[in-house]
């Protein structure tokens, strides 16, 4: 049996083909201004029997494209659990979310905190940030690893913390130890939500903000147990709704 | 509430309403109970009386204060069940639970109350600046009371607005406490009677404490079916019964509830379910859902799960308690009120525990998979409270799910995804 796993999240579409519960291809492709047609190009590229849809699009890809649905927060789950079997818990930092999830036995969801309103310290927030820098999303790793010591940023908020670092800027600090300080204002904020669920390692970072290696480096360096990175961390929610059906 | 047979504009224009606006409103909260209420499957039959009511919210009931006022009749508009109905309605007035259930006219709250104050409050408000209330504008004295910070000095406001009596609320439970409650009430008693120019005796007291007491009991058969599996009646209903009783006629409400009870005690004996086998069950404990917020229950019962209880104050704390009727004397009928309302457990109490020994055992009590703690932003009373829930909840062996939001529909993507994923996890 084939299964198509699509994640229609708000910078990207992933998708992941399962054959008999086994990962045989993978895409991504940017969400743009139409996720649904990035979505469809997935649909219409290899047979499939099944499609389910996670992400912030995933009951529009379910009426678009038939199939079932289920939370970002189960898939991640299953995905993480399955890739790390001993895994206790998954950060699933996206687009415009962030996700903490602890783990039972078998990869069950036990409990989980999520950003509500806002994309405060989330991958937005950092392509913001790195705009205001003049720094692309690498350089801005780059730098911030670079730097021994962060500028420390007060605001998480994107507009009032966009602000702050043009008042930084302007006052003539320097740019590295910006950026070091905008990825330790997200570790710390990210590591007081793992707190807050209970989170213990083996943790599982994974979406595109596991991508940057200054984030990796801040939240295995604060987080008490082993931080696990899978090798293509934006899949794992894709593969997980994939798996989800099996399971 | 578009297709109503009388035109009642001429009565809205006679109180005062900016008819617009109006228009506008019942527009917006006839859609959104369109699209919330009529799209469930499977309703028991006496929900149809809801239906009726919410129909004709802003036309027959205003219709009914207007002739009773007519006659001379008096009406008293409250903000809070602490505002005990059975003294207003021994003095001959009747008792309107004013509604502050949506966001309106917030660009004139924020000239008087600062942004960052509940939307509770905010709509309170905005009811009145934005002359959209015909309750509000039918009313000939509103009662205020002092349960949290923010509608105490709102009501400051309000008051410069409109005839409003506060009555101070004690924040603990202690029987000086108790006592001093007891005097707020002698307090009232005697604004009543300046109100109504009647005076309460024991026979009036005593026949609406029993009145009242039969709207309770009718709620709580209503809500004791909510038990069984699979429930019999969504949770937008249940909690949509309770909304209406904080305003409709008493006696006829009690009637269609006690009918309503009938129907879905039958179709708890014939195994009927109004949710699909399996739906998760919930129970909601947290700030009141005042008139017309359904937002939660309606997240919750779209997301395939089904709300078995609310502990809230548009729930249980409104229905579950009884007051005493074997008081024979004015006296030992105020020791009464006094006891039974006092024993009502808001979080604007300190200590509140009882309020953590309720949820867990309504959780259990209606066999609920999981509890929702629900909070509006800025009302600091249940967000500090919320971490004691939520830790005594997960002691008691049960999965919570934290929410903290208000009445825009900005944050409904992100916490759909919340409560699928909760339901997904029970």
């Amino acid at each position: 049996m084939r299964v198509l796993g699509l994640d229609i999240g708000s910078r990207s579409v992933d998708a992941v083909w399962l054959e008999d519960g086994r990962m045989v291809d993978w895409a991504v492709a940017d969400s743009g201004f139409d996720p649904g047609s990035a979505a469809a190009v997935f649909v219409d590229r290899a047979a499939h029997d099944a499609i389910v849809s996670t992400g912030y699009g995933r009951h529009g890809a379910r009426e678009r494209f038939g199939g079932t649905a289920v939370t970002e927060i189960t898939a991640y789950g299953v995905g993480a659990a399955r890739l790390f079997p001993h895994a206790s818990s998954v950060l699933d930092i996206g687009g415009q979310d962030t996700k903490v999830i602890s783990l039972g036995p078998g990869g069950k969801v036990t409990d989980f905190e999520m950003n509500d309103k806002c994309a405060a310290g989330t991958g937005k927030f950092l392509e913001v940030m790195a705009r205001a820098l003049g720094f692309t999303l690498e350089e801005m790793a780059e730098q911030g690893i670079a730097a021994s010591t962060g500028v420390s940023i007060s605001s998480m908020c994107t507009v009032f913390a966009e602000s702050e670092v043009t008042g930084l800027v302007h006052r003539g600090e320097d740019r590295a130890r910006i950026a070091r300080g905008l990825h330790e204002s997200i570790a710390k904020r990210t590591l007081s939500s793992l707190k807050r669920v209970n989170a213990q390692g083996p943790l599982v970072f994974a979406g595109g903000v596991a991508k940057n290696p200054a984030m990796v480096a801040l939240i295995t360096d604060g987080f008490a147990g082993e931080v696990l990175v899978p090798a293509e961390a934006q899949i794992v929610g894709a593969y997980g709704a994939a798996l989800s059906l099996a399971e | 509430m578009s297709d109503q047979a009388v035109d009642y504009h001429p009565m809205w224009a006679e109180l005062g309403l900016d008819l617009p606006m109006h228009d506008a409103l019942l527009e917006a909260v006839g859609g959104m109970y369109g699209a919330t209420f009529m799209t469930q499957n499977n309703r028991p039959e006496g929900t149809g009386y809801l239906d009726f009511v919410m129909g004709e919210v802003h036309g027959l009931r205003i219709k009914e204060l207007h002739d009773f006022r007519k006659a001379g009749g008096k009406v008293v508009g409250t903000y809070c069940l602490y505002v005990p109905e059975e003294l207003i309605r021994a003095a001959g007035a009747w008792s309107i639970g004013i509604c502050a259930g949506a966001e309106w006219a917030y660009d004139q709250v924020e000239q008087i109350l600062p942004r960052n104050t509940c939307a509770l409050i905010k709509s309170m408000m905005g009811f009145k600046l934005g002359k959209v209330c015909p309750y509000l504008e039918e009313a000939d004295l509103l009662i205020g009371e002092t349960t949290c910070d923010g509608k105490k000095k709102a009501y400051e406001e309000l008051g410069k607005l409109q005839n409003l009596y506060v009555m101070e609320l004690p924040q603990m439970k202690r029987a000086k406490d108790v006592a001093f409650w007891r005097s707020e009430l002698v307090d009232l008693i005697a604004k009543l009677e300046e109100l109504t120019g009647n005076t309460i005796t024991a026979e009036s007291l005593k026949a609406s404490i029993r009145e009242v007491n039969d709207k309770r009991r009718a709620l709580q058969r209503v809500n004791a079916a909510r038990a069984a599996v699979p429930t019999p009646i969504s949770g937008l209903d249940s909690l949509l019964a309770v909304q209406v009783a904080f305003y409709d006629d008493v006696p006829r409400f009690t009637k269609m509830m006690n009918t309503l009870a009938d129907e879905l005690e039958k179709r708890v004996a014939d195994g009927i379910g109004v949710a699909p086998k399996g739906a998760k069950r919930v129970l909601i404990t947290g700030t009141p859902m005042a008139l017309p917020n359904w937002k939660l229950h309606q997240i919750v019962e779209t997301a395939g799960g089904v709300v078995v209880g609310e502990e809230m104050c548009t729930g249980s704390r409104y229905f579950e308690k009884l007051v005493d009727e074997g008081g024979a004397t004015i006296e030992d009928m105020l020791d009464d009120l006094a006891a039974k309302y006092l024993d009502i457990n808001c979080a604007c109490f300190t200590p509140n525990d009882g309020r953590l020994d309720d949820v867990v055992r309504m959780a259990r009590e209606l066999n609920a998979d999981g509890v929702i703690d629900y909070s509006l932003q800025f009302c600091g009373t249940y967000q500090i409270e919320s971490t004691a829930v939520q830790k005594t909840v997960r002691d008691a062996g049960l999965p919570v799910l934290s929410i903290d939001t208000d009445y825009s529909a900005e944050d409904v993507g992100q916490l759909s995804t919340r409560v699928e994923a909760f339901l997904e996890m029970l």
